[in-house]
């Protein structure tokens, strides 16, 4: 992974020492609460329900274990004893002084990490593919372009105060793993006919109060020109965004307000003006970032390995967990791992410190050292030895890391709710919990086969409702926490936005009311159909029907 | 005389500036620092009098004029909360599309924690809001050494500066190359 230099390191220096200053006038009354708020923002610092909370970035979801011991300690010493991995692929702690954080950045930029911009209304931290460089899918590593997307947001003078915060994917696979399309700007990394890498880019998506999916404003962009491009598009939405109204303020609402093609011509003429110009990235440049990736050294072993074979066959709990946790490495005779995040009864995302150092641990001994965190809100090993996995799984199950239920109806990506968040209306970590009680039959849920349930505690949308196949937003009656149901949305290539099914329920009922929705699915699903993919060909109606039949 | 930060230092202010857009009078005395409306209205009889500067608000549509203000002595731009970002904008297509060389000062609510960023969007002038204390704003100009970015100040990218001095930048380790 990319390593700091003279550089990076002393703007971090200089970042820490900023914000001790800030936290000083503002503790000493210099600066007021407003005045504070989006410098406290920046360096990723709410102030929320109970406590201060703390969002660490993790660059495109990648740690070394020297970086994940640090969060381990970070958790001990300053929190609680864990942390929260969120949809964004960054860290939460939930417990921090508002004191000590000035301090917790010194020790985090150590071990180069920092809060940069991890709130507030700037470009927050990029975003990618949980599997890039491993993928078999993948045409081209996104990660020496995510540093260089990481090195131009960090402090970009021009683009600290936008009209609202910012959020860009990149994505350089086949199947698209980082959710590019409802992100401000989505960016495909690929190669034209004659086999040169370039980005096709898409602005617009977004979920929140008014999802959408992204527009694509540009088929192909000469990679030399990325950073001109996004300068362009930042540009656009920094003048012209609205900025009456916090809810309008998005740049889907501009790009929807004035067009995607007037919005892309407006781009295309302000990148026109300074296309060739002195941030046109040099091959040198991508080739010195693309040396920090190089693969590691993976051993040359032939075919699969017969242990390996063999306990797949005699072991039915390392089957269930192969079959679901365990994704085809690029090198055939390695495998990258999921760790699950999402035992039931652990709120989703959650670790503690003593399992972030025994993972920082099984990192070193399995996986050179790497740990990446996906935005489902789980944590990936990525090079691990096929060989290696039985002993890999024997670990995990003794941590409680190894539940099979990747990308299957306990697998929930869920925010942190009104136990913890001040912006939500509802509770969300009990609705993933007793939705996972529900479901405890393993068989069952492999039987369902791969099945989203996202649940956010309010419109924000930091559980990415709208693209669950089956959505759980929290919402407010007169004072009291309500769900509201939708079906029908998917994350990835074929990204579309759930629908409503109808009004809103109490806590206690959305076990039986998922159970309904999949027992509609089970009883009418073709061979082969995804949830989805029967809610799209019989429409929202028979679901509405089964879930508020009336009582019999 | 009110005082302000220019080209990084603490000095005297001999502008004076007309907030308001009304029909009444401006001041007798030069230099003046009018509202974009009163230059748009007055353009040749301002041009005439000589040390005259225009300070635009956020929301301005002063692009067709660009030409016109890029030969004016001043240009200031307004921000009514710090918070409003527009204005970065302004001040780097002034600097690197018009080329405007004059002074580019920022008015209004302008703090200490935004000089930084804003030096590197083109401004050299920073009327500090009244009820701060300009040494302390002057330490703001300071909090970083550099940037990654091209922008008006650093013409460069910090790559670009990296690659032709190839000793102070990262090389990947081998035990954490992945």
């Amino acid at each position: 992974m990319y390593r700091y230099d003279t550089y990076d390191h002393r703007f971090l220096a200089e970042r820490v020492a900023q914000f001790r200053d800030q936290t000083r006038r503002f503790l000493s009354g210099e600066l007021s609460e407003d005045e504070f708020r989006p410098l406290r923002l920046q360096n990723g610092l709410y102030i929320q329900k109970y406590a201060p909370m703390l969002r660490i970035a993790i660059p495109y979801g990648l740690l070394s274990s020297t970086q994940l011991r640090k969060l381990a300690h970070i958790g001990r010493k300053y929190d609680r004893g864990y942390g929260h991995f969120t949809t964004r692929q960054n860290v939460q702690f939930n417990w921090p002084r508002l004191e000590d954080v000035p301090d917790i950045l010194a020790e985090l930029a150590s071990v180069e990490m920092h809060a940069i911009q991890t709130s507030g209304n700037c470009i927050r931290n990029i975003t990618t593919d949980h599997f890039a460089g491993v993928a078999g899918d993948e045409i081209v590593d996104p990660r020496p372009y995510c540093e260089l997307l990481r090195q131009w947001s960090t402090f970009h003078p021009e683009f600290a105060y936008l009209p609202r915060k910012f959020k860009i994917a990149v994505c350089g696979s086949q199947t698209d793993r980082a959710a590019t399309q409802v992100h401000d700007i989505g960016v495909h990394a690929l190669k034209d006919a004659s086999g040169e890498v370039g980005f096709r880019v898409l602005v617009g998506g977004g979920l929140g109060r008014t999802p959408m999916i992204g527009h694509v404003i540009r088929e192909f962009l000469p990679r030399q020109e990325i950073l001109n491009y996004l300068d362009a598009i930042l540009r656009v939405y920094n003048r012209f965004g609205r900025r009456d109204n916090k809810h309008k303020a998005r740049i889907k609402i501009l790009v929807k307000e004035m067009t995607p093609e007037i919005f892309a011509r407006q781009v295309e003429s302000e990148w026109e003006r300074i296309k060739g110009g002195p941030a046109t990235v040099p091959d040198a440049e991508i080739a010195r970032l693309a040396e920090f990736y190089v693969p590691p050294p993976y051993e040359a072993l032939s075919g699969a390995d017969a242990a390996f074979r063999a306990a797949l066959a005699d072991n039915r709990g390392f089957g269930n967990w192969v079959r679901q946790n365990v994704f085809p490495h690029k090198v055939p005779s390695y495998a990258a791992v999921t760790v699950s995040l999402k035992k039931t009864g652990v709120p989703p995302g959650d670790a503690t410190s003593d399992q972030l150092d025994a993972l920082a641990d099984l990192a070193d001994a399995y996986s050179f050292g790497g740990v990446r965190v996906a935005h489902e809100q789980n944590l990936i090993f990525a090079d691990v030895k096929q060989a290696a996995l039985l002993a890999l799984w024997g670990e995990l199950k003794a941590l409680g890391f190894a539940t099979p239920n990747i990308g299957l109806l306990t697998d929930v990506i869920c925010c942190p709710g009104g136990d913890f968040c001040s912006l939500a209306n509802a509770k969300s970590i009990p609705i993933a919990e007793a939705i996972q009680r529900r479901f405890d039959d393993l068989d069952y849920l492999h039987d369902l086969g791969p099945l989203a349930v996202n649940i956010s505690g309010c419109m924000n949308a930091c559980g990415h409702h709208h693209v669950g196949n089956i959505g759980i937003l929290g919402v407010d009656k007169n004072g009291q926490e309500w769900y509201q149901v939708s079906i029908g949305g998917e994350q990835g290539a074929q990204a579309a936005l759930g629908r409503v099914i109808g009004p809103s329920f109490a806590a206690a009922a959305i076990p039986e009311v998922v159970a309904g929705l999949i027992e509609v699915y089970v009883e009418r699903r073709h061979e082969d159909e995804q949830f989805s993919d029967t809610v799209h060909r019989l429409g929202i109606e028979p679901f509405r029907q089964r879930v508020y039949a009336p009582a019999h | 005389m009110p005082r302000l930060i220019k080209d990084g230092a603490i000095v005297e202010d001999r502008w004076t500036l007309v907030r308001e857009t009304g029909p009444g009078t401006l001041p007798a005395e030069l230099p003046l620092i009018v509202p974009l409306a009163s230059w748009n209205a007055q353009r040749d009889a301002l041009r005439a009098r000589g040390e005259v500067g225009v300070w635009l608000p956020p929301e301005a549509d002063w692009e067709p004029l660009a030409s016109d203000l890029a030969r004016l002595p001043l240009i200031a731009v307004d921000f009514p909360q710090f918070s409003d970002g527009r204005g970065y904008s302004t001040g780097r297509l002034l600097r690197e599309k018009y080329r405007f060389g004059g002074e580019l000062r920022a008015i209004g609510d302008v703090l200490r924690d935004q000089l930084f960023y804003l030096r590197q969007c083109g401004f050299n002038a920073f009327a500090v809001r009244a009820d701060r204390d300009l040494e302390d704003a002057l330490r703001g100009l300071a909090d970083f050494s550099d940037s990654y970015q091209a922008s008006a100040a650093t013409p460069l990218p910090l790559f670009r500066r990296r690659l032709a001095a190839p000793q102070s930048r990262a090389s990947p380790a081998r035990e954490a190359r992945r």
